[in-house]
């Protein structure tokens, strides 16, 4: 099967980019050291190709009422245009289809929902469009494959990034407050992202991307790869999706409960029924984080061992290079201590629970 | 291209044997390799007096992306491992041939190295690999 490529393929292999097949594109890993990479983001700037992604603008007039019906999360909650708004996409069992970032416009909303799962999450919302057509006003699901999207993060992200947007859009991204944005034509700016670091992600169209990314190159906004992201990711304890959770584990297992909007208690969301018995039946797992105190390096689908708690898995793990300690996210027995072992190719090697983030704004927030 | 000294001898599976002149092996993993793998964070080596089977796994390199093994081009007992390594891993990446060096074997049979690999051979089989 042929790669899919984004509009910057060319420019990240003449920069000296590692590309893997991640989700069927051809993507960097890294343009040299995912480690210096990581660090740039804590200390300066970078950006990050995130094109792969899938932007889906839901507009007509039962665009509120079918993603009330969609999402986990209630879009109530975004009382103005321009506002953010996390949401997990569940199936009738509870399982997390996705998880995806809903914004509010003057007219509509975008939701912008992973690489991996665009098929599923396509014909999935179209799907449920399909079977409320009729019970509610005309919705419109509509993928926009012209327009591309690059992250900035890192404490310098968003002074760097501000002068090179289009003129009219300086001062409304200026003005932002964080999970807010700000649009002009096809040009959508948010203060959102994916790293624990301050910064924007700037959906644009595909025909400005190359000149964009070299302005910000020549600004002296490194290029990061997707190996970059996920530590970025990790230390910052947010979700990946697919490997921390995916269609067999409900949010409640995963650390999202405070996603899930279960007022008011009439709103019939998705997997409402299949959660309420969850919860009443007792959630039996809980998403935390482990600190490794032993030497090694953890990794997702190693054994957790909680004790007379019984068993629990990672789901993600490395190397902090902020921390400089190994991290993960565990899926483990909801009344697990705060002593565990990870069996790390055949030796029990001791770890601490903690509660994620492990770092925010190139600050720990545990301690080691 | 990644740097392929001509006076080494590799295994397929990327380590390099150099013969020291007490007939002991000094070993390490190839630039390719550590190319490959990217930033190491981490080194586990074999425990000094231990006996390695030849292709048996003997040691780890872990980079933030993932665990490879390594494994030992011919048999022997180890003889000294590389301290460096549990604080400064990164020497693979800076120095694969020197610094980097891993651990080091008297070997079972004196010869068995001649039938790893010569550096032609070796690149040959980096191209292979594409």
């Amino acid at each position: 099967m042929t790669l899919r490529r984004t509009t910057l393929h060319a420019t990240h292999e003449a920069a000296g980019a590692r590309m893997v097949d991640f989700a069927g594109w051809s993507m960097p890993v890294h343009y040299g050291s995912q480690i210096d990479e990581h660090h740039a983001v804590r200390r300066q700037a970078g950006m990050f190709d995130v094109s792969h992604m899938t932007v889906v603008d839901v507009d007509g007039p039962g665009a509120r009422d079918y993603l009330r019906h969609l999402l986990a999360n209630d879009v109530d909650k975004l009382k103005i245009a321009g506002r953010a708004l996390y949401s997990c996409m569940l199936n009738p069992e509870g399982g997390v289809l996705d998880d995806l970032i809903t914004y509010r416009r003057a007219d509509g909303y975008r939701v912008v929902v992973n690489a991996a799962t665009r098929d599923k999450d396509l014909a999935w919302m179209r799907d449920v469009a399909a079977r409320l057509s009729g019970t509610i006003a005309p919705v419109e699901v509509r993928e926009r494959d012209d327009l591309d999207m690059i992250a900035v993060q890192g404490p310098a992200a968003r002074d760097l990034c501000l002068p090179l947007l289009p003129e009219s859009l300086r001062a409304p991204a200026e003005a932002l407050t964080p999970f807010t944005a700000t649009e002009d034509g096809d040009w959508f700016v948010a203060r959102t992202g994916y790293t624990g670091e301050d910064g924007f992600e700037v959906i644009l169209p595909a025909t400005a991307t190359l000149s964009f990314w070299q302005a910000l190159a020549a600004a002296g906004v490194r290029p990061i790869g997707l190996g970059a992201r996920d530590t970025l990711r990790l230390e910052a304890g947010m979700n990946l999706y697919g490997t921390d959770m995916d269609e067999q584990i409900s949010p409640l297992e995963s650390g999202l409960g405070w996603t899930v909007a279960w007022t008011p208690a009439d709103r019939d969301f998705i997997g409402r029924q299949a959660l309420e018995r969850q919860q009443a039946d007792g959630v039996h797992r809980r998403l935390v984080g482990l600190v490794l105190e032993g030497r090694g390096v953890l990794r997702g689908h190693m054994s957790v061992s909680a004790g007379e708690a019984g068993q629990g898995e990672t789901t993600s793990g490395s190397f902090s290079p902020t921390l400089g300690v190994s991290i993960a996210l565990a899926r483990i027995p909801a009344d697990a201590g705060e002593r565990v072992t990870v069996d790390i190719r055949g030796k029990q090697v001791p770890a601490k629970v903690v509660k994620p983030p492990f770092v925010r704004h190139g600050k720990a927030l545990i301690d080691l | 291209m990644s740097n392929v000294p001509a006076e080494l001898r590799y295994a397929a599976s990327h380590e390099w044997v150099r013969k020291e002149a007490d007939g002991t092996l000094t070993i390490g993993i190839s630039d390719h390799a550590q190319e490959l793998l990217g930033d190491l964070v981490f080194v586990e080596t074999p425990e000094v007096g231990a006996h390695l089977d030849a292709g048996g796994a003997c040691a780890v390199v872990e980079s933030v992306k993932a665990a490879s093994d390594v494994y030992a081009p011919v048999a022997g007992e180890v003889v000294a491992v590389n301290e460096q390594l549990a604080d400064s891993p990164e020497l693979v990446n800076g120095d694969a041939y020197g610094d980097g060096w891993i651990f080091r074997v008297k070997p079972t049979d004196a010869v068995a190295v001649e039938a790893l690999m010569d550096a032609a051979a070796y690149a040959a089989h980096l191209e292979a690999e594409g």
